[in-house]
C-alpha cells in the first residue's frame, strides 16, 4: 500500500491551493480519502467520539445492497437463458448478469461523480461521499436493457436537479436515486415499462409461451374485467402456487423486474443488516410495511377486480415495494427527521404506493412515486410533529 | 426673468431605452418577477404556438399600455381595475378573432390560453405599475419591453422543449431520422419534456443561469 500513498503524497503539492493543477484537488481528495482513512481531527469544542462518519455509513449501506445486487445479476442471466430456451449453469447466468451490470454501474458512477466533482470544484469543497450509494442504487432499479446513455442522462439530471440545486449532499429534498428513475420513467417510457424491457432476449429465438411482462404488468391487465372472469383466470393462475408469480417465487425473487428489486428475501436480509448496524431506520421500514399492508388489505376487502383481490402479503412482495421500503424510503436525508414523523412518513409512503399501483395501472411502479411524494411532504410532517411537541410541553408548564 | 427651459426628452433617450432593455435581464417578468408562469408552462411544448403567443402578448401589452396611459386621467380610481379589464379584454378578443381568421391551427393549439392573456399578471401589473402614471410613449416602450422580455423566455423554453421532446423545431424534424433507435440508431426523444413539470424545471434552469451571470439579482438573506 506504500506505493499508493507515495503517489498521493507526490501529487499533493500540484493540486493544493497554489499548485499548478488545483482544479483537480477535489478528485485527488476524493480518491485519497477513499483509499486511506483521513487523519483529520476536530480541533475545538466538545464533540461526540465515534468511529462512524459519512463514508462509513455509506459503505454500510453498500454492504447491505450486495446480496440483492448479486442475486439481481444472477436473475437477469437466468431469465435470459430461460427465455431463449437454453440450459445454463449457475455461473454462466451469473457471468451474463455481471457483464450486463458492470457497464450500467460504471456509467452511473462516471456520470454522477462527474457532476459532483464539477460542483465541488466550483463551490470549493471536497467531494462528498453521498453519491456512493445513489450510484449503485440507480443501476439496481433499471431494466436490464436500458441504453447506457439514458442511464447517464437520468443520473446527471438526478444529481443536478435532485441534489446540487438544493446545495449538494445532505441538502436534497428528493431521493436522488428515485429521481433518476422517475426521470427515466417519464422521459423514456418505452425503455422503462411494458413487456419488452425486463428480460434480455438477444442472441436467440424466444421459446413458446414466453412472456416478458412483469407480475404487476400482468395484474394491470385484469383491471376492469371484474372478478372470477374466465378472461382473467389464465393470468391469475400464475399467481397461485406453482405459477410463475407464486408467493414463493415472488418472495425469493425468481420473477422479472428491475434488476435487483425482485428478491424480497435478500433485500430484507440487507434491511436487517442496516437495522442491526443502526444505519437504516426500523421505524420507517416497519410503518412502510404496515402502510402497504393496510392499503392492500382494504383493497382485498373490496376486491372488485383481481388486482385488488390479490392476497395483501403477496401484493407486497411484487414490484419495488420491498426494495423501496429498505433502501429508498430510509434515505436519512430525504425522509422525515423526527422520530414520530418517521412513522407517519413511512406509513403513508407504503399506503400511497399500493394505492397508486392498483388505481392507476399506467404507473405500475407506484412505490417510486409515493416515496418521492412523501419526500416532499417530510419537512411538513416534521414541522407539525415539532409544533405538537412544543404545544404539549407548553400545556404541561401551564398546568404546573 | 427666469427662463425655465423645459428640456424635451428625446424619444430614444437613455432613460427610454432602459424601459425596453430592463425587462430583458434585470427585471424580466418571468425569471425575476416570476409572473406569467402559467402560460409559460402550458404553451411551450412547441415553438410555433410560443412565438404566436409572444406576438399576441406584445400587441395586447403595447396597445393596452398606450390606451390606459391616454385615458389615465379620466379613470376614476375606484373602478380602475374594471376599466383595465375592459381594455385588455377587448384587445384580446381582437387578437383571438385575428388568429381564428388567419392562423386557425395555431389558434386551436393555443385554445383557451389566448383568452387567458386577460388574466396574465404581467399585463395587469404593467397597467397598474406603469401606464397609470406615465405618458403614452413611455408606456408604449414599457409595454414592448416587458412583453418581449416575457416572449424571449417563452421562446427559449419552447425551443428546448420542442428540440429535446419532439426532436423538431417549428415542426421541422431537426434530429436525423436515422438516429432513432427504431431506425437502428441510438437516440430517443425525451418524453419528459412534453410534460409541463419539465417547463418549470427549464424555467428554473434559466433563472439559475441568469443569476450566475447577473450577480446583483441575488437576494441577501
Amino acid at each position: 500500500m506504500k506505493f499508493v500513498q507515495n503517489i498521493f503524497d507526490k501529487t499533493r503539492p500540484l493540486v493544493e491551493k497554489d499548485g499548478k493543477r488545483n482544479i483537480l484537488y477535489p478528485l485527488h481528495n476524493a480518491l485519497e480519502t477513499m483509499a486511506f482513512v483521513p487523519d483529520h481531527t476536530t480541533h475545538s469544542g466538545a464533540h461526540v467520539r465515534d468511529a462512524i462518519d459519512l463514508k462509513r455509513t455509506m459503505v454500510t449501506v453498500i454492504f447491505a445492497m450486495v446480496p440483492a445486487l448479486l442475486f439481481g445479476m444472477w436473475n437477469i442471466g437466468r431469465l435470459h437463458f430461460a427465455a431463449i430456451g437454453e440450459e445454463a449453469a449457475l455461473l454462466d447466468s451469473f457471468l451474463f448478469g455481471v457483464l450486463k451490470m458492470l457497464p450500467l454501474i460504471t456509467v452511473t458512477y462516471a456520470a454522477g461523480l462527474g457532476v459532483e466533482i464539477f460542483f465541488s470544484w466550483k463551490r470549493d469543497h471536497p467531494v462528498n461521499e453521498g453519491f456512493l450509494v445513489s450510484g449503485l442504487l440507480i443501476p439496481m432499479i433499471m431494466p436490464v436493457d436500458i441504453p447506457l446513455w439514458m442511464v447517464a442522462v437520468s443520473t446527471i439530471f438526478a444529481v443536478l436537479i435532485g441534489k446540487e440545486v438544493f446545495g449538494g449532499t445532505g441538502m436534497n429534498l428528493l431521493n436522488p436515486a428515485l429521481t433518476a428513475r422517475a426521470f427515466a420513467f417519464f422521459a423514456y417510457p418505452t425503455w422503462m415499462s411494458g413487456d419488452q424491457v425486463w428480460i434480455n432476449t438477444k442472441g436467440g429465438e424466444v421459446v413458446d409461451g414466453y412472456s416478458g411482462a412483469t407480475a404487476l404488468g400482468d395484474l394491470a391487465t385484469t383491471v376492469g374485467q371484474g372478478m372470477g372472469n374466465p378472461a382473467t383466470d389464465a393470468v391469475m393462475a400464475q399467481f397461485g402456487s406453482g405459477g410463475h408469480y407464486s408467493f414463493m417465487n415472488a418472495f425469493l425473487g425468481l420473477i422479472p423486474g428491475s434488476i435487483a428489486e425482485t428478491s424480497a428475501l435478500l433485500i430484507l436480509l440487507g434491511g436487517l443488516f442496516l437495522v442491526f448496524k443502526g444505519v437504516g431506520s426500523w421505524k420507517i421500514m416497519l410503518s412502510f410495511f404496515i402502510g402497504g399492508f393496510v392499503m392492500a388489505g382494504i383493497f382485498n376487502a373490496f376486491a372488485v377486480n383481481e388486482f385488488m383481490g390479490l392476497n395483501p402479503l403477496h401484493q407486497l412482495m411484487l414490484g419495488g415495494f420491498i426494495f423501496g421500503m429498505v433502501f429508498m424510503a430510509t434515505d436519512p436525508v430525504s425522509a422525515a427527521q423526527t422520530e414520530t414523523g418517521k412513522y407517519i412518513y413511512g406509513f403513508f409512503a407504503g399506503f400511497f404506493g399500493i394505492m397508486i399501483r392498483v388505481f392507476n395501472p399506467a404507473y405500475p411502479e407506484g412505490i417510486m412515486l409515493a416515496i418521492l411524494f412523501m419526500n416532499v411532504m417530510a419537512p411538513l410532517i416534521d414541522y407539525y410533529v415539532v409544533e405538537a411537541n412544543i404545544k404539549r410541553r407548553a400545556k404541561r408548564v401551564a398546568h404546573v | 426673468m427666469s427662463t425655465e427651459v423645459k428640456q424635451k426628452e428625446s424619444l430614444f433617450s437613455k432613460k427610454n431605452r432602459k424601459l425596453i432593455s430592463d425587462p430583458f435581464n434585470d427585471n424580466n417578468p418571468i425569471t425575476v418577477q416570476v409572473l406569467g408562469i402559467c402560460s409559460a408552462l402550458a404553451i411551450t411544448v412547441k415553438l410555433e404556438p410560443a412565438i404566436v403567443m409572444s406576438l399576441s402578448v406584445v400587441f395586447v401589452m403595447a396597445a393596452g399600455n398606450v390606451i390606459i396611459s391616454l385615458i389615465r386621467n379620466l379613470i376614476p380610481n375606484r373602478i380602475r381595475i374594471i376599466v383595465q379589464l375592459v381594455v385588455v379584454a377587448s384587445l384580446v378578443i381582437l387578437v383571438d378573432q385575428f388568429l381564428k381568421a388567419y392562423a386557425y391551427d395555431v389558434s386551436k393549439q393555443l385554445s383557451v390560453f389566448v383568452g387567458l392573456i386577460i388574466t396574465n399578471c404581467i399585463i395587469m401589473g404593467r397597467f397598474e405599475a406603469f401606464a397609470l402614471a406615465n405618458g403614452p410613449w413611455k408606456s408604449f416602450m414599457d409595454g414592448i419591453g416587458n412583453s418581449i422580455g416575457y416572449g424571449v423566455i417563452l421562446i427559449a423554453v419552447a425551443f428546448f422543449r420542442e428540440l429535446l421532446g419532439s426532436g423538431a423545431l417549428l415542426g421541422f424534424q431537426v434530429i436525423p431520422d436515422s438516429w432513432y433507435i427504431a431506425n437502428g440508431g441510438f437516440y430517443a426523444n425525451n418524453g419528459f419534456f412534453l410534460f409541463p413539470p419539465m417547463a418549470l424545471i427549464v424555467v428554473g434552469l434559466i433563472i439559475w443561469a441568469q443569476r450566475a451571470k447577473n450577480t446583483k439579482l441575488i437576494e441577501e438573506n
